[in-house]
């Protein structure tokens, strides 16, 4: 524990042997292709197969070809597998072909026509909201929330200061480097079985069983090797699944469908667009009195988990600050464009980034420093959150900043480019954010999920992990592996962790929400004890023992009562109440706590934003393993500089129009600066030898920290991401010219 | 089954081996090395040559393999991930890939390592700023590159 073993997957991985979707291939295999609405709302009123294309060998699915139901199962019942008549996106499923030559399957895809009759789409926040066109329920709205603590209509009238701002976030893509894929074979016969590039098997098998109407034994997913996540691959591979699987069950063969990079970026989930608008009321030294927060949600065209990303959102929209008159008012609205989904940090990295501009504006508006009026705010130990929920861990912000302060130079950097900022081409600026990250699901969600995961031991003395929990880059094995061997005292190399596959791993939930180390690596801690407890209990084994001693109590166990295998059900701690009808109590067991500072350049000439340094400090609990830990704070701060500075969806009719690699640009090596992250090791009565979540931390804190510091670099305040060089250049040529 | 007419014989060294593969001209030789080669080691990222995931060695330059026709291999020697390693042992890249932190999900991986393997070749010890500079062509979306570069460095090291 705390040591950095290797990476179990690690040496597949470096040697290119690790096996993902696309790698794999079948006797018999057949190429599956989608094929979507060209229009973001209508009527779907028929198809036409033209063209010189050979329909008689290809595989046609359309929705009356379905078996089962016609749903994605997930929150709502409303999104079909294929169109039935009428169109809610640009990128809607309307039809799926099938074909062993991918060249004739494009020339197929071509030649589909499409009789539709167009309607006026819902494209923006404000169209939604107007209501001129209701495409979904009664009034467009996914899900909203009211969250109060306090009055805040009792400070307006007496408040000393009153501040108000709106933020706005574009959406972002997650590009994974492995796009999403699948194959299936399917029939009456054997049932459903998907191999897929996924994070969340069982949501896929709870999705499959309804479409072909199948008993859960006749449907089996398993996961392959995952070439990154980051929440595109938790509710999306439902879809591209059950389309590879229709089409097996109709052709009769396996089918893989490997979307290409256009396909994926303009057809699967993004981070959702957002608009917060925020009025507080401020003393003079700038400590909150009120906080009323609206934090709207465009969530396309169908439900998919917006309710639970909203959630996310809200609760986390009032910051890591405390203030005694709290309301957020919350909606995600249904738009006609290409649903979207989870992404890293969940509606959270929206919402602080809202709070953390208005932190800015409040020192601005009040002539104080952006610190000072943190530190006025910030949550301690005994305070209560926006949902009345008393923070009884150590809360140490002061000591955060003053651990990111010391390792950036924030202080003398912020004197010194003051000074040097009054000329020159290069303008150079110094911000911080401070941001908390609930860790695992959202209140009564893990009461209500009941996660299992196990541990068996086999004659030749070897622990396997047993989790539907997906190793997707984060280091899932790894850690599941180190818990177990230190639960049990044997080395790491004897521990094997289970492919995720439904058929032998247990419902471990989704490997989402910071969950999988603090929830799930408890349960196998447990179940490690478990194992040890009988083996011990059995006279199997003494209470110190040896690797040798262990192996020959795991084959006497074998010989003599068969397998072991110990599998641990959530429990949940006796502390955590939450009420959800009126949003108060114990949102989350625990809290990530973090103070990120950015130091940016602008160049006065090119407009360009470069992130020269980076510190991100965090308390998280016990680290379990230090290099994997700063990893995933790193690919988070770089995805958090995407965000900020470089990753623009242009939206087009409701399509994004640059798909492509070539024109949504993420960082490379050469925009990213050096990242030095810090842990503090603080609260360790929270999951496995005290870790607690950590994956979607750093998402959080990157994009307002660097606007902040953009704002002493040049004087301007941005309160909408991304901010590209036009944008600078816009807002610097403008205050020129008057 | 018969010779497709539009299919050529094109002939190349492929991680030390021969090679005879029977494709269209233009059949990217990304493809040629999965699907024909069966070496899938080599990954499709993007399909336009800017993730970089499908790096490989031409004659020693690295290139990317989905912008690369099966044509243009012809008397040329590709290397490819699956050529590094010596028996059981990781060459020293791959070697510090693992020890470092190198890689995460693994999908841009294969890339990156053969165009730090390149780098290294052309200059043993590069700088930091060196390193950035060369692996910019490869997208990572999981590390933030710390790590990578880490590797890099440390292999430059390892290997002097």
């Amino acid at each position: 524990m705390g040591k950095n073993v290797l990476r179990k997957e690690g040496a597949a991985k470096v040697t290119g042997e690790a096996r993902y979707i696309d790698d794999l291939r079948f006797p018999g295999m057949i190429h599956g292709v989608t094929v979507r609405s060209d229009i973001p709302r209508g009527k779907l009123l028929g198809l036409r197969f033209e063209g010189d294309v050979p329909w008689n060998e290809i595989t046609v699915v359309t929705a009356g070809d379905i078996p089962g139901e016609n749903i994605v199962t997930m929150h709502e019942k409303d999104q079909p597998y294929l169109a039935q008549g009428e169109i809610h996106h640009s990128q809607e499923p309307v039809a799926l072909l099938a074909h062993p030559d991918r060249d004739v399957l494009q020339r197929a895809l071509r030649s589909v026509k499409l009789d539709v009759e167009p309607l006026p789409p819902v494209l923006t926040l404000d169209d939604s909201l107007a209501r001129k066109h209701v495409i979904w329920g009664k009034d467009n709205v996914f899900k909203s929330f009211r969250l109060q603590k306090g009055d805040p209509s009792s400070i307006w009238l007496s408040a000393p200061r009153i501040v108000e701002g709106e933020y706005v976030t574009g959406a972002q893509e997650q590009l994974y480097i492995e796009p999403q894929g699948a194959i299936a074979v399917a029939s009456p016969a054997e049932g459903v079985t998907v191999w897929g590039s996924l994070q969340c098997p069982y949501y896929v098998h709870k999705a499959l069983k309804p479409l072909f109407g199948l008993a859960g034994d006749r449907v089996r997913v398993i996961q392959t090797e995952t070439g990154g996540g980051f929440g595109g691959k938790e509710e999306y591979p439902s879809v591209i699944a059950g389309h590879a699987a229709l089409l097996a069950w109709k052709s009769g063969r396996p089918v893989k469908m490997i979307y290409p990079r256009d396909e994926d970026m303009a057809a699967t989930t993004k981070r959702h667009p957002s608009r917060t608008r925020i009025r507080s009321a401020v003393d003079e030294k700038g400590r909150l009195l009120a906080l009323e927060i609206e934090f709207l949600l465009d969530g396309g065209a169908y439900c998919t988990l917006s309710p639970v990303v909203l959630s996310r959102g809200t609760i986390h929209a009032s910051g890591p600050y405390r203030c005694d008159h709290v309301l957020v008012d919350s909606r995600a609205l249904a738009t006609n464009t290409p649903p979207h989904g989870a992404f890293r940090g969940f509606g959270a990295p929206q919402s602080l980034f809202a709070i953390e501009r208005h932190m800015d504006r409040i020192a601005r508006e009040l002539g104080l420093s952006p610190e000072a009026v943190r530190r006025a705010n910030l949550l301690r130990s005994g305070d209560t959150t926006a949902t009345s929920q008393i923070i009884r861990e150590k809360v140490d912000f002061p000591g955060l900043i003053a651990t990111a302060a010391r390792h950036s130079g924030l202080r003398e950097k912020c004197r010194s480019f003051a000074r040097s900022n009054r000329g020159g081409r290069f303008r150079k600026g110094i911000g911080l954010a401070c941001v908390m990250h609930g860790a695992g699901f959202t209140g009564s969600g893990e009461n209500n999920l009941k996660a299992v995961a196990g541990v068996e031991i086999t004659p030749e003395g070897r622990v396997r992990v047993l989790s539907g929990s997906t190793e997707i880059g984060q280091g899932t094995n790894t850690i599941f592996a180190q818990i177990a061997a230190d639960a049990l005292g044997i080395s790491y190399d004897d521990v094997d962790v289970a492919q995720p596959d439904t058929r032998s791993v247990p419902d471990s939930g989704p490997t989402v929400a910071s969950r999988t180390c603090m929830i799930v690596g408890k349960l196998v801690e447990s179940a490690a004890n478990g194992i040890k407890d009988t083996l011990v209990r059995g006279g199997l084994l003494g209470k110190r023992y040896t690797r040798a001693q262990f192996k020959a109590a795991c084959s006497r166990h074998a010989a003599r009562a068969g397998s072991l295998r110990c599998l641990m059900s959530y429990e949940p701690p006796a502390s955590v109440s939450w009420d959800d009808a009126n949003y108060r109590g114990e949102a989350y067991a625990t809290y990530a706590w973090a103070v990120y500072v950015a130091e940016v350049s602008v160049d006065m000439v090119t407009y360009r934003v470069s992130v020269d340094d980076f510190v991100a400090v965090q308390e998280v609990g016990k680290v379990i393993h230090p290099l994997l830990a700063a990893g995933q704070i790193e690919g988070g701060v770089a995805q958090g500089i995407g965000y900020a500075l470089y990753e623009n969806v242009v939206w087009k009719d409701g399509r994004m129009a640059n798909n492509q690699m070539t024109n949504y640009i993420i960082p490379t090596s050469l925009d990213t600066p050096p990242i030095r992250v810090f842990f503090e090791e603080d609260n360790r009565e929270h999951g496995p030898f005290g870790a607690k979540g950590i994956g979607e931390l750093p998402m959080d804190a990157p994009a307002p920290a660097i606007l902040s510091a953009v704002e002493m670099a040049i004087g301007v305040s941005f309160d909408k991401i991304p901010v590209l060089p036009e944008d600078v250049m816009h807002a610097l040529e403008g205050r020129r010219g008057g | 089954m018969g010779a497709d007419p539009k299919r050529a014989l094109v002939r190349f060294r492929l991680n030390g081996k021969p090679i005879r593969a029977r494709a269209y001209p233009l059949t990217r030789l990304l493809d040629v090395l999965r699907e024909e080669c069966g070496l899938t080691g080599t990954k499709e990222g993007c399909g336009e040559g800017e993730c970089g995931a499908c790096s490989v060695l031409v004659d020693g330059e690295l290139v990317n393999s989905c912008l690369f026709p099966v044509v243009q291999a012809e008397g040329r020697r590709i290397e490819t991930v699956e050529g590094l390693r010596r028996g059981k042992k990781l060459h020293p890249v791959q070697e510090s890939f693992l020890r470092h932190g190198g890689a995460q999900c693994g999908a841009c991986t294969p890339g990156m390592v053969m165009a730090a393997v390149s780098l290294l070749r052309e200059k043993p010890k590069p700088s930091r700023a060196e390193i950035r500079e060369y692996l910019s062509g490869n997208l990572c979306r999981c590390t933030g590159y710390v790590k990578i570069l880490d590797s890099v460095a440390r292999a430059g090291e390892a290997e002097s």
